[in-house]
Formats: C-alpha cells, sequence, structure tokens
C-alpha cells in the first residue's frame, strides 16, 4: 500500500510538471513563475518549501530521542520567520527579481557582489541538498527495499524533471500539495496519539507483541563480573570512556550478547541491550543471531512510570494532558543511548542501551545541548539559537520565493500564511516526537524514521500516506533548492557575472542545464555521504546562510553608508568563517574519524562567532571604502 | 544596467511605517527570545517549574515563542492594511506619520 501511494504521488507531481510546463515560455516564468503566484498559495508552498526532511523526519526524531532539545530546533525555525516578515519581506520583493544576488546587488551593479552572492547562494544550496538526498535515500529504502544509492538516484532523477520542466511554477505547486498534506496528515497523526493516550505497554495496537527486556543479578569482585543466574558465562568487559557505560558481552547456548552493567549502591545489575556486531571477517549478527525478518533491531521506547503508577492505560487524553503528564517529575520513560566500540574479537560493536529519565528533566532543554555544562558548552547552546534565528531569513531558497507573487504587500502576506502554517505544523512536532517516543516505534538504528514508523503503528495506510509525504517533502525541497542553485550558476554568474549575451529562450535553457548540473551533483554528494547526521547538516546551512546573508541584506536596507565592496566582503567572510570554523569543530573530526577532543575550534555551531565578524567586516571595509563606491546604497 | 523587480509595482507611500513598526516588531520578539535563551542558560531548572495546566514553563514558553509569533505576524499585517488602506483613500499625505 505504501509503494502504491509513493507511485501515485509520484505520477501526479510528474504530470501536473509536464503540464505546467507547456506554458512556461519565459525566464520570468522559469525563475520566478511569472510573479503571479496567489498569495494564499504562495504561502503555503513556502511552508510546502521550508518543511524539509529535517523538519518533519528530523525533529521529530530528535525529540523521540532526546525529548525538549528537539522542540528547540521548532521553536528556533519559526522564529526565523519573525526576522523574514519584519525585515525581509517586502524591502527583498521590492529590490529583487529573481534571485538573492538580484536583491543586494540592486542599487550597485557590482561584479564583485555578484560573484560572492552567487557563490554563497550555490554553497548554502548544496550544504541545504546533501541532507535532503541522504534523507530521501533513507526514506526509499525500506519503502521499496531498493539500495540507498538507487534511492538517491530515484529521488535525484525526479526532482531534475519536475525542475527542468517547468521551473518554479512546477516547484510551487509541488511544494503548495506538499505543505498541505503535510499539516492535514501530520494533525491526523496526533489526534491518534491523543486517542491512544498513555500506555505503560505499547503494544501498537495489539499488533506487536511488548518485548520485556531482561534484568540479570550479577557481582563484582577484583573487577571480576560474575553472573548469578547459572547457565551465563561473561566473555568479555568494556568500559567505554564516550559513553561514561560499562558493558559486558555473555555467553549462553552459543549465542553472545551484549549487556549494560549497571553499578548502584544496591549491588551490580546486568541489562538487556541491543546490538549490532561487524566482526572481523564481514558478518553481521544482531543480538548474537545473523539477520532475518524475525531477527531485527527492535523498536523502542516506552513510559516506565506515569505520575508514580506503573501499570497504565489512560485512554484518550487531551494534548495538555500528553505534555502535563510527560513533564511530572514522578513521570520515568525509557529511552535509549548508544555506544559503538571495538570488541576482543576485533569486531565492531554498536551497542544500544536503555536510560531512565524523570519527566522533569526530559521535558526541558538539556538532554542533548549542556545548557547546564561549561561555558563553550553553553556558547554552543547560544550560537545555535542564533543562527536558526538569523538563518532562515538568509536562505537562498526561501528568499527567492517572494518574486513568485505580484507585489510587496502579496510578498508579506504570503509570509504571514507561512508563520501560521509553519508555526501549526512545529507544535504539532512536540507532540508526534512525544509520541514515537513513548509507543516503541524508534528504530535505535535510525531515529529520523520515528514519525513513519509511529503512524504504522496506528494502521497501513496512515504509514503509506504518511510515507509519500516524507518523500513528498525531500521532493518539495529539493525542487526548490535546485531552482535557486540554477539560479545562481545560470542568472547570477553567467548571464549577470560573465554577461553572456541571451535571449528569453537560452536563459531557460541555461536554467535547465544548470538544474540538471546541480541536481547531479547533488545525486553524487548524497550517496557519497551517506550516513552522515542529517540535522547536522542542515544546521551547517543555517550558519553559512546567516553569517554571509544576513548581514548583507540587513545592512544594506538599514545603513545608508553600506558601499559594494562592503557587501561583497561580508559574504565572503561569512562563507570562508563559517565553513571553516565548521570543517574545524569537533562535531566535524567525530564524523571523519578523528578524535573530537583534538579538533582545534572548541565548539560546534559558528554562528555566534561567524554572524558579528561578518557585520564587522562589513562595516569597515564599508567605511574604508565610502568615498571610492560610486553606488551606495540609497535608504529602502 | 541595473536589475529591475520581476513585476513591476508602484511606490509605497506606507513604506516608512511597515519599516519602522517591523523593527519595532522585530526588536519585541528578539527580546522575548532571548529571555528563553537566557533563563535555560543562567537558571535551566527554572524551566522545570509547572506554570499552566500542568505544564512546565519550557513547555509554555517554548510554545508561547510560536504562538507569539503568529499573533506579531497577523497585528503586524492588520497594521500595515489599515495603514495601505487609508494612504490610498489619501494618496496627497503621503507616507508620514
Amino acid at each position: 500500500m505504501a509503494i502504491t501511494a509513493f507511485l501515485i504521488f509520484v505520477a501526479f507531481v510528474l504530470g501536473l510538471s509536464f503540464y505546467l510546463g507547456q506554458r512556461t515560455r519565459t525566464s520570468s516564468g522559469y525563475y520566478a513563475a511569472g510573479g503571479q503566484i496567489h498569495w494564499v498559495v504562495n504561502g503555503v508552498a513556502f511552508a510546502g518549501d521550508y518543511l524539509s526532511a529535517a523538519s518533519f523526519l528530523g525533529i521529530c526524531g530528535m525529540i523521540a530521542v532526546a525529548g525538549y532539545d528537539g522542540f528547540l530546533y521548532s521553536i528556533g525555525f519559526l522564529a526565523g520567520w519573525i526576522v523574514a516578515l519584519f525585515v525581509v519581506a517586502e524591502p527583498m520583493r521590492r529590490l529583487g527579481k529573481y534571485t538573492f544576488t538580484d536583491a543586494v546587488d540592486a542599487k550597485f551593479d557590482s561584479r564583485g557582489i555578484k560573484l560572492a552572492a552567487a557563490i554563497s547562494t550555490l554553497i548554502v544550496s548544496i550544504f541545504y541538498l546533501i541532507p535532503q538526498m541522504v534523507g530521501a535515500g533513507v526514506l526509499v529504502e525500506p519503502l521499496l527495499g531498493i539500495p540507498h544509492h538507487w534511492g538517491v538516484i530515484m529521488v535525484g532523477a525526479i526532482v531534475i524533471t519536475i525542475v527542468a520542466t517547468a521551473g518554479m511554477t512546477s516547484t510551487t505547486w509541488v511544494q503548495f500539495i506538499k505543505g498541505s498534506m503535510l499539516i492535514v496528515f501530520s494533525s491526523i497523526l496526533v489526534a491518534a496519539i491523543c486517542y491512544r493516550g498513555f500506555t505503560t505497554e505499547p503494544d501498537q495496537g495489539g499488533r506487536v507483541p511488548v518485548h520485556e527486556y531482561a534484568t540479570l543479578a550479577a557481582t563484582e569482585a577484583d573487577s571480576r563480573l560474575t553472573v548469578a543466574e547459572p547457565g551465563w558465562e561473561v566473555v568479555e568487559t568494556h568500559e567505554d570512556a564516550a559513553a561514561k557505560a560499562a558493558f559486558a558481552k555473555l555467553a549462553r547456548d552459543g549465542r553472545q550478547t551484549w549487556w549494560l552493567i549497571s553499578r548502584t549502591d544496591d549491588g551490580v545489575a546486568l541489562k538487556e541491550t541491543e546490538a549490532v556486531v561487524v566482526a572481523a571477517n564481514g558478518t553481521t549478527l544482531i543480538n548474537g543471531a545473523p539477520p532475518s525478518a524475525e531477527n531485527a533491531l527492535r523498536q523502542v521506547g516506552n513510559i516506565e512510570q506515569l505520575r508514580g503508577e506503573t501499570d497504565v492505560k489512560s485512554g484518550s487524553i487531551s494534548p495538555i494532558e500528553l505534555l502535563a503528564g510527560l513533564s511530572d517529575k514522578d513521570t520515568v520513560v525509557k529511552r535509549w543511548k548508544k555506544a559503538s566500540f571495538t570488541d576482543a574479537d576485533g569486531g565492531k560493536a554498536t551497542v544500544y542501551y536503555p536510560t531512565l529519565t524523570r519527566g522533569n528533566v526530559l521535558m526541558r532543554p538539556g538532554l542533548k545541548f549542556k545548557v547546564q555544562g561549561t561555558v563553550l558548552e553553553r556558547l554552543d547552546f547560544v550560537s545555535l539559537m542564533l543562527a536558526l534565528f538569523l538563518g532562515t531569513a538568509a536562505l537562498p531558497h526561501i528568499l527567492i520565493r517572494y518574486y513568485t507573487v505580484p507585489s510587496p504587500a502579496a510578498a508579506r502576506k504570503s509570509t504571514i500564511v507561512a508563520i501560521i502554517a509553519i508555526g501549526f505544523f512545529y507544535v504539532l512536532t512536540l507532540f508526534m516526537g512525544l509520541g514515537a517516543m513513548i509507543n516503541a516505534v524508534i528504530n535505535p538504528a535510525d531515529s529520523n524514521m520515528a514519525a513513519p514508523l509511529l503512524a504504522r503503528s496506528f494502521n497501513s495506510l496512515l504509514f503509506a500516506i504518511i510515507s509519500a509525504i516524507a518523500f513528498s517533502t525531500v521532493l518539495g525541497t529539493v525542487a526548490g533548492l535546485i531552482v535557486a542553485a540554477s539560479g545562481a550558476v545560470a542568472h547570477d554568474f553567467c548571464d549577470r557575472y560573465l554577461r553572456i549575451p541571451m535571449d528569453d529562450r537560452q536563459k531557460i535553457r541555461a536554467g535547465k542545464l544548470a538544474a540538471f548540473s546541480v541536481g547531479t551533483l547533488a545525486i553524487i554528494l548524497g550517496i557519497a555521504f551517506k550516513g552522515m547526521n542529517v540535522s547536522f547538516l542542515v544546521g551547517l546551512a543555517f550558519a553559512v546562510a546567516a553569517s554571509a546573508n544576513l548581514p548583507a541584506m540587513m545592512m544594506l536596507l538599514f545603513w545608508k553608508r553600506t558601499t559594494a565592496k562592503g557587501i561583497a566582503a561580508s559574504i565572503i567572510t561569512g562563507v570562508v568563517l563559517s565553513v571553516g570554523l565548521i570543517c574545524f569543530s569537533p562535531m566535524m573530526y567525530g564524523q571523519f574519524g578523528l578524535d573530537p577532543t583534538t579538533a582545534p575550534i572548541p565548539f560546534n555551531n559558528p554562528g555566534i562567532v561567524s554572524i558579528p565578524l561578518s557585520f564587522i567586516v562589513l562595516v569597515l571595509v564599508s567605511l574604508s571604502t565610502k568615498n571610492r563606491n560610486s553606488g551606495v546604497a540609497q535608504p529602502a | 544596467m541595473l536589475h529591475e523587480p520581476a513585476s513591476q509595482s508602484g511606490p509605497d507611500p506606507a513604506s516608512e511605517f511597515k519599516t519602522r513598526l517591523g523593527v519595532w516588531m522585530f526588536l519585541l520578539y528578539c527580546l522575548v527570545y532571548a529571555g528563553f535563551v537566557v533563563i535555560n542558560l543562567v537558571s535551566p531548572t527554572t524551566m522545570e517549574l509547572t506554570v499552566l495546566w500542568g505544564m512546565n514553563l519550557a513547555v509554555v514558553y517554548g510554545m508561547g515563542l510560536i504562538i507569539f509569533a503568529v499573533i506579531l505576524a497577523i497585528v503586524y499585517d492588520f497594521a500595515c492594511r489599515r495603514r495601505e488602506s487609508a494612504l490610498a483613500d489619501t494618496p496627497a499625505k503621503g507616507g508620514k506619520q
């Protein structure tokens, strides 16, 4: 059923694209849908453009595993729209033609700005494209049963077709349909979560038996671990410094499994985990046996206690009751963490182990972002919130949507529709994430599938629809990004920077060729970055956009002394600093197998350094070049 | 050669009013958003306090930031529309307050 829903959706969007493609005759039609999209449609398309795989799959998954900290992304992503509405929307619509570069260059006609802004657009779009393509592969792999790289190629080919046939017009309608469906069916999913209510025995409506994870009593003397129950043999133990946890490999009936060593004042206990071990010879074992349909990682996440009670089946509850119940200090939720290490046989072990978290801790920041940690860890949190707040209004694929409506007032009104739609969806993310957390639907190896798996716990039809929507989420955002990136290459660089003479038909052809090239690059990168953290890369795109584009836009609008050289220098400074700081951050070191503690930059989110420096460079360069620059900005 | 907008729109006499209102509303939201970040940094456990219908401060403040953004957006649009229509009726007065 999921495959049928998926195929129907793909056939529909391709048919729509070919139909609209016959009506796209001008470059204005290709890049800006002729500037004639209705503001309500544009507003919902904004939501469809913005609510990417990171919003739907990533945030729900992060809330499911890290509680309230995932919701911080929802808050920051939505807050960014305030900057877009109050500061950027109407002035950008008045200044620009097709792209971000047009807007910042409108009063200068500077080759330096054209080049810098085109590079910035391309880099931000590509960094944003990579996680979308990786997400597409992750989604299609279980849905259609095809390898990750074929999933990425298929998604890339469909999106290139959508963009190359009708450009912004087909992209707008795909985003409109996707945005509408996402909000409607997410609401249905939240209603289903509340209807099911709380239960300490999450059996997915009786379809999946609840697995009781075992606990074994043990003793420890002279660093030697012994299991109290007969029949169990301790093969090896492992103290994992990174996870700050200890594990024991036990053998019984010829099967070896990993257990968490829990040391308390009451003694030592061993708690059952889930583990994937890739042996030195390449064979994979899941919980000590070869993988099969019957032997796969179990889905996890449940309530252990609700307000101190251990045997709960509440029946339907209100959304407020859901939040209140989980916030209670006497509510305890079982979450799962991950530890990766090499075992004594040289095998690569990945152990997923349980941890109990109280509701009062779960429902406030702190599990992922260390707001009670060191000064640097706290600054990292501030830096993230800053980049999320300032990044949205500077994303090129969002900015180009201001040019698809007929007037600045329509740009403002479509932004308000977008804020209402996106705000409502982000409220829903908290319920969907928490619903996944307590209904035993989290795949411990990949939290990104939390929302679709939550839908499957209700019924197959909802799963099919939610999967099709998740896929359309990727399609809609990737289409917008490819339009933005192709505009940077064909319009900003070839047409305006290199000044290659082209008539209108040639401009459309150049745009389509650029879309094909960028789409092909996205496919290659999507395959190359398989397994990389999706949210991390999206965060990088926000940080680069906030550092490179926002200072230029803000100062252009509000500081009369801004010069062309100041803007170009600010954009380049923002791009180089933000990308450079992230390349040498602990998280990037960890991604490439290096020791994160040796990273020269001690924080992961660069915004707190790169955004102010980009502003400072713009001011200093503008002041030093104001007498030599003929194109000083006029008030907007 | 300067680049022209995708579709031409006439002069906007209300633009000065809208810019000023937008900046003030932006600063107001910044203040509320900064308050959220500061409480988390200075006193994270304050976020655990139950403040409304059994929900804690973190949930209420976080949801509040989203709802506040929507309310501000609607108020801003309402004010802009009123000013635009008022100036459209009396074009000679221009965009000054």
